[in-house]
């Protein structure tokens, strides 16, 4: 129990951490400092799924799997992330993401 | 204030702060620093909204499996102790002023919806919302089709029980697949620097 914490105090704290993932993503060049950013913004999103699954009585179950889910695709994605960005360095000897342009049409 | 309130905004406090740190700081290795804590301080959330096995697992996965990850990640490609990848000052107010409009946007929304009166029942929530709950709408055993005011969306005649064991199965090989070509890509290859080695 939570007390006169309501849901939107919960909104709010995870539209926060989305918010900073999405600057974090915007202006960083270090690659790893872009895969914090996307860390954060599935983090602010499974803050909603869990409040919602605790302020929704009828999908208390449901909020709790679908973070569960989340959790794991965010392991999975930091995983294949951090290899590519390895890969990388070791082409490139650096992680600035402006230095990947061999693609720029 | 009752404990519940203090505890939420003294963990609120704590995890909006190291997330708006992540974001604000230059250097990467205390980004990483700033990010524990964040993910720290959900976790510390979902203990607060009474998912147990949601913020254990939190704990476990990010903090323990994530973050390590990502900080072996910042060892393997430093370029020096105190390498700053600097944005330019018009690429961060441009990012700020973004990040601010989308704050503001949600921000609204979420204030300006009302919505709608749902009390936590203190008296059921272990009984609904435990570890062995979790697994059991992992197996199907379960029927936990809704049985609110929603008749129109499951009737209850079309009512059955709801299993996640095919999506539980699919994200496991999906992990198991993903860290073989995690594994795969990141190999070293260093073949040329052997075979000058050799030579």
């Amino acid at each position: 129990m939570n007390g006169d914490v309501g849901l939107p105090a919960f909104l709010l704290l995870g539209a926060l951490m989305f918010v900073c993932g999405a600057v974090c993503m915007a202006t960083k060049r270090n690659a790893i400092g872009v895969l914090m950013g996307v860390e954060l913004v599935l983090n602010g999103a499974n803050i909603n799924f869990v409040a919602f699954a605790w302020f929704n009585p009828l999908f208390r179950v449901e909020g709790q799997v679908f973070a569960l889910f989340v959790i794991v695709m965010a392991a999975a994605e930091a995983a294949i992330a951090l290899a590519i960005v390895l890969n990388f360095y070791n082409n490139h000897t650096s992680v600035d993401v402006d230095a990947a342009e061999e693609l720029k049409g | 204030m009752s404990l519940q309130q203090a505890l939420f905004w003294i963990v609120a406090s704590l995890t909006g702060l190291s997330a708006l740190m992540v974001v604000l700081t230059q250097n990467i290795v205390r980004a990483a620093a700033w990010l524990l804590f964040a993910l720290a301080g959900t976790a510390g959330i979902y203990f607060l909204l009474g998912s147990d096995f949601v913020g254990a697992a939190q704990l476990i996965v990010y903090v323990g499996g994530t973050l390590v990850l990502v900080v072996f990640g910042v060892m393997l490609t430093a370029q020096g102790p105190f390498v700053n990848l600097k944005a330019g000052a018009g690429e961060w107010a441009f990012s700020l002023l973004i990040g601010i409009a989308l704050y503001a946007t949600l921000a609204v929304a979420t204030l300006a919806t009302a919505w709608p009166a749902s009390d936590p029942p203190p008296a059921d929530y272990r009984s609904t919302a435990n570890v062995a709950a979790l697994g059991e709408a992992f197996l199907g055993i379960r029927e936990i089709a809704p049985v609110g005011d929603i008749p129109r969306v499951y009737p209850p005649r079309n009512r059955t029980r709801v299993s996640y064991l095919l999506p539980f199965e699919i994200v496991s090989v999906h992990l198991l697949v993903v860290l073989i070509g995690a594994a795969y890509l990141a190999r070293a290859k260093r073949r040329r620097v052997v075979s000058e080695a050799a030579a």
